[in-house]
């Protein structure tokens, strides 16, 4: 029980840390690196709520896709933070005020929730422990949830779409192997003899 | 709590794993010695003094290589719980994870076809 | 061990999906260029599909896959509205697609499934489908908005408006999440029952959140700012698009969320809305002034009939509703004509968007000139058009409601939005010409002629409109 109570701390503390160093970081680069970090205690957080599922997929998609992703389009935009940093004194008190006021609004909503007893039932509402919830998500997402499940994969092939129509371009005078061509060749395969400098 | 009782290993690992590599870092600014000068610090590029920055725009197609990896990534994802509640789903289950994975194979032919998953 | 969902109610739906699927294949297995067959099977696929919404109208009705998708008249009042816009400003686009010389099957398919997304939003009994719904439309009309990637402008836009509406989406999910922990439910129905009986901080405060990014999505101030600069820079075909079919169906998604799940917080929202209805309003009239750009003034003019529409949501009840989807529908009827008028501004093939360039309008093309006169008279709410009746049962109903102050305000900035739609009407008729457009399209010229007409003689028999709008609004009420 006190190893996991030092455990939350210490995913706690290092996400945070993490999270203040992807925006102060000066390299974009080391930004996203500190983000993996985030991720990475972010799951372990996760793990701590016994929800071995959703942190599994955190390190899977978020730590090895979505970082990616972030790292190539920082290197593709080739960002200088400096520049972007300018007039960032501007922002910072209304930035400043704006969070205050999400944190006031999330402790004042997370006391209610601690405090108020009709939310007694709502958290008793917790996942079977008898299986796991690998399991308990599985039994659901493909049967009472088919409708979102289906419609998350049409969301993915828009984004798919999406993506190649906005940055796929065909190359002219491009010269590739065909494989297939070469092995459909019949007896029309022959050797010739090339003159110096004539070409074919 | 049980759960987290058999994580209680992989955090011990992690423990040891930091402290190993924070070690190694340390010990190696205690004992090498340090003696750094402009010529040392400075980079090394055949001799010449270095032509401009060393980081260049990505080609965008790195970009589009890792978002398609991402979209895969996510499809597996989702097979993870399917074949773990395979008995229990049952063939409605399964007709809906095909259902599923055929929206992102025409998603896959379509790519194919156009040639994004070619290189040059 | 699951019984089969009750398929036929989603039938629209599952036809549009399944030929959004099959159309990609096409487009990409015929040999030259597929846009034009794409692009006229998708407007078929829409006609099919309103087809399909309408002759399940009177038969079905209730939810289905676990009551996360719901029909009923209003659904299907909506869902019309959204398919016959899309299909309208796809026909728009594919005269525009083929003008610029643009080979991009894509396009259509990407209008499909966002249209899709909206009716999935229209049918939403749940805040996870209401969501997904959402993210569907949202993420194809981000790429349609960058759809020119060669144009500066066009990438702009859709960059602005992925970055925004990205936010908007967190927000919201924000607020569900907060909606979810206090109620332990996400689903619309069992929500209503278990907020009539208890009202947590962190549902109102859930809700809220919501609201923002609902407002976002349907453009009201002060989550407008993203509005001008993705009008003006998309496409404008996507324009007309952006105009017409995710409004309708964001509102339609706003109206079902706050008078159904929420009714019992109306205490809470109500301010909220009428904050947002009124700033709405102001913004749509006062920022469109100064504006040179045609795009641009259609984007205030669209913020601020989002006020108007919404003044009927401030009111919450029937007669509210009611005066919502009359609104909308003539809102449809009059925007798809400005924009068909705006997409035949061409001179030897070069499109143009100034206001300046329909200077003298009414000499050089009568017919067009006065076909836009009707609309701006129309848009501006002036008394024998359609848009008047429109305001006008908005209006009544915040009168019936005893929110004096509400319509105060709206006739108020009406008269104001007046100034600029007059403005116009006035460059086409009373200044020097200019010289003459390109002959618009004929799909261009049927689809004015239709708007038009509907737009002008809509006093002669408004019984249908009123009267299916009050059979929807009263489905929402129902329970």
């Amino acid at each position: 029980m006190i190893i996991a109570g030092l455990a939350f701390y210490l995913f706690a503390i290092i996400a945070v840390a993490a999270a203040v160093m992807v925006i102060t970081a000066r390299n974009p680069v080391h930004s996203v690196l500190w983000l993996i970090l985030v991720f990475f205690n972010a799951a372990g957080l996760f793990l701590l709520l016994q929800a071995e599922f959703l942190a599994m997929t955190l390190v899977v998609v978020y730590v090895g896709a979505v970082a990616v992703l972030f790292l190539f389009v920082v290197m593709m935009l080739d960002l200088n933070t400096q520049v972007l940093r300018e007039g960032l004194a501007e922002y910072v008190p209304l930035g400043a005020v704006i969070g205050l006021i999400l944190l006031v609004e999330i402790a004042t909503v997370g006391g209610s929730w601690l405090l108020s007893p009709e939310m007694e039932q709502v958290r008793g509402a917790v996942a079977r422990t008898d299986i796991t919830n690998t399991q308990a998500l599985g039994n659901l997402i493909y049967t009472d949830y088919v409708y979102l499940f289906q419609a998350a994969g049409l969301v993915l092939l828009v984004a798919m779409i999406g993506s190649i129509m906005l940055t796929h371009r065909v190359r002219p005078g491009v010269k590739k192997q065909k494989v297939a061509e070469q092995l459909a060749r019949g007896r029309t395969v022959e050797v010739k003899k090339v003159p110096t400098r004539g070409g074919i | 709590m049980d759960l987290l009782r058999e994580y209680l290993p992989i955090l011990m690992f992690l423990g040891i794993a930091v402290a190993i590599s924070g070690i190694m870092i340390l010990a190696s600014y205690v004992v090498a010695p340090q003696r750094p000068d402009p010529e040392k610090d400075s980079a090394y590029e055949c001799g010449f003094e270095a032509f401009d920055d060393a980081r260049t725009r990505f080609d965008v197609r790195y970009y589009l290589v890792a978002i398609l990896f991402i979209i895969f990534d996510l499809e597996v994802a989702f097979l993870f719980p399917w074949a773990v509640a395979f008995k229990d789903v049952g063939i409605y289950g399964f007709w809906s994870m095909m259902l599923f994975l055929g929206v992102l194979t025409i998603g896959f032919v379509y790519e194919w076809k156009k040639g994004a998953l070619e290189w040059e | 061990m699951t019984s089969l969902a009750n398929l036929s109610l989603a039938a629209p739906e599952l036809l549009m999906a399944a030929a959004g699927l099959v159309l990609l294949m096409i487009g990409v297995y015929q040999k030259g260029d597929a846009t034009r067959l794409v692009g006229w099977l998708a407007v078929l696929v829409m006609v099919v599909a309103g087809v399909l919404v309408l002759k399940g109208a009177g038969t079905d009705a209730g939810t289905t896959f676990k009551g996360m998708f719901v029909t009923d008249a209003f659904a299907v009042y909506a869902k019309v509205m959204v398919l016959g816009a899309s299909a309208l400003s796809l026909i728009l686009s594919l005269g525009w697609l083929a003008q610029e010389e643009i080979k991009k099957f894509e396009y259509s398919v990407l209008v499909l499934f966002a249209t899709l997304g909206m009716l999935m939003m229209v049918s939403a009994n749940d805040l996870m489908s209401l969501y997904i719904g959402l993210e569907l439309q949202s993420l194809a009309l981000y790429v349609v908005a960058s759809f020119k990637r060669d144009s500066v402008k066009s990438t702009e836009a859709g960059l602005k408006y992925f970055v925004l509406g990205s936010v908007a989406s967190g927000m919201m999910l924000y607020g569900m999440s907060m909606i979810y922990g206090f109620s332990g439910t996400t689903n619309f129905e069992v929500l209503a029952e278990v907020l009539s009986e208890h009202q947590a901080t962190g549902v109102v405060v859930g809700l809220v959140f919501v609201m923002a990014g609902l407002a976002f999505k349907v453009s009201a101030a002060p989550f407008h700012m993203w509005t001008p600069d993705v009008y003006e820079g998309a496409p404008t075909p996507v324009t007309a698009f952006f105009a017409l079919a995710p409004k309708i169906a964001a509102i339609a998604l706003f109206v079902r969320v706050m008078t159904g799940p929420f009714a019992d917080l109306i205490g809470a929202w109500q301010q909220v809305m009428w904050i947002i209805a009124v700033l709405s309003m102001i913004v749509g009239s006062f920022g469109a002034i100064g504006q040179q750009n045609i795009k641009r003034l259609m984007a205030y003019s669209s913020i601020g009939h989002m006020g108007y529409a919404l003044i009927g949501l401030v009111v919450g009840n029937e007669e509210g509703v009611q005066g919502i989807l009359i609104y909308l529908a003539i809102y449809v009827f009059m925007n798809i004509g400005a924009f068909a008028i705006i997409l035949s501004m061409r001179q030897k093939g070069r499109a143009l968007e100034g206001i300046s360039d329909l200077a003298g309008l009414s000499k050089t093309s009568p017919l067009m000139a006065a076909a836009l006169a009707i609309f701006m008279f129309s848009m501006a709410g002036i008394p024998p058009m359609a848009g008047f009746f429109g305001k006008f049962y908005v209006f009544i109903s915040a009168v019936h409601a005893g929110m004096y102050w509400l319509a105060v305000i709206g006739v108020l900035t009406s008269v104001v939005g007046a100034y600029y739609y007059l403005r116009i009407v006035k460059v086409m008729y009373f200044d020097e010409p200019t010289e003459a457009f390109d002959t618009p399209r004929l799909a261009n010229r049927v689809i004015l002629l239709v708007a038009g007409v509907f737009t002008l003689f809509y006093i002669v028999y408004p019984s249908p409109l009123l009267l299916t709008a009050q059979a929807a609004a009263k489905s929402l009420f129902a329970y």
